[in-house]
């Protein structure tokens, strides 16, 4: 079962994990990117049967992630090889980790996993030094869109600026 | 600052004069939507909002906003800006219409017939979408949508909330009728 005190809460720092993001085998994970806003983007499947889905919409939002520096790292139970063939349909560039054995293992720690068997709908943005900034856990059938992340992003870009100031 | 279950997202990107109207500008009831003219979910609510328009002629606008998702519909970015064109010389709606009735033709060999036949100049026309003379305005809307809760196309706004409903006719009158009676 997932953490029963449910989705990962701000102020805690992120649990550290790599996922394998391609076929080759080659693992990725938020430590990568320390320095960098990370967005953890928890979601039940590929293969969703919407045109504008989640995913694809975070991908055409890539121009404004970019000018928060934010990587995006997209995260289901899915094996690398769905990953890949629904990365190359939507034309996804950002990674679509697979937390695919042990199962769910990462979606757990982080609270973020259902008893389906799939991770939830949940998004957790992580500040530059790895610890939780915002999370949000949405219906697993409403795509929850992208302004809860840009207000986060943009409260840490601000609590970065009064700290330098 | 967890936020709970579900919050309606709601438009921050007011009105303006840039707007692309249709309906009567004191209407009680404005709709905006995030569209991509080569998204079929759009497609199937151009019908219906068209309809709405027409049966609530007193009540509702209209307003469009681009949200191309260029990465699904590789057609989607140039036709937005090709819309933005022929607004530039007052045709925008006609070209919003022709390009939702031409959803399988939206290439640019096809592209070029439809603004040709709305009697815009074509080579003129293409020259400044090639250039990009257009392509500030489509990223506007698109990031002012993101930032408004835009979860994919089409979106709606109803005076300012996001309509989560369906796109079918009743859904639609409902929803304005609501918000004029609100």
């Amino acid at each position: 079962m997932s953490d029963p005190n449910g989705l990962i809460q701000p102020g805690r720092p992120a649990p550290g994990f790599t996922l394998a993001s391609t076929p080759d085998g080659r693992q990725t994970g938020p430590e990568q990117f320390r320095g960098r806003p990370v967005v953890l983007v928890f979601y039940p499947a590929d293969w969703s049967p919407v045109c504008g889905d989640q995913m694809s919409l975070y991908q055409a939002a890539a121009p404004v992630f970019d000018q928060y520096q934010a990587m995006v790292l997209g995260i289901s139970v899915d094996s690398i090889w769905s990953h890949r063939a629904f990365a190359e349909s939507r034309g996804i560039a950002f990674p679509l980790l697979s937390d695919f054995e042990p199962k769910g293992e990462v979606a757990r720690r982080y609270g973020a996993y259902t008893p389906q068997g799939e991770a939830a709908r949940a998004l957790v943005v992580l500040d530059q030094a790895g610890t939780v900034a915002w999370s949000y856990l949405s219906k697993p059938d409403v795509n929850p869109g992208a302004d809860g992340i840009f207000d986060a992003l943009d409260n840490l870009a601000r609590d970065r600026k009064v700290m330098a100031g | 600052m967890t936020t709970p279950l579900q919050v309606t997202a709601r438009l921050r990107e007011p009105v303006t004069i840039e707007d692309h109207v249709r309906g009567p500008s004191n209407a009680p009831v404005t709709i905006i939507e995030y569209g991509d003219f080569q998204c079929r979910f759009c497609g199937a609510a151009y019908p219906n909002l068209h309809e709405l328009l027409r049966q609530r002629a007193d009540t509702v606008r209209l307003i469009y906003r681009y949200f191309p998702i260029a990465n699904v519909h590789p057609y989607a970015e140039r036709a937005a800006e090709t819309a933005e064109a022929a607004a530039s010389r007052g045709k925008f709606w006609e070209m919003h219409d022709w390009l939702y009735e031409h959803q399988d033709q939206l290439d640019p060999v096809h592209l070029s017939l439809g603004v040709e036949q709305l009697g815009l100049p074509t080579d003129e026309l293409n020259a400044e979408v090639e250039r990009g003379a257009y392509a500030d305005r489509v990223r506007r809307d698109f990031v002012g949508g993101i930032r408004s809760g835009v979860n994919g196309t089409p979106t709606l706004f109803v005076n300012d909330v996001r309509h989560d409903g369906g796109y079918d006719l009743p859904d639609l009158l409902a929803a304005v009728d609501a918000a004029a009676n609100a």
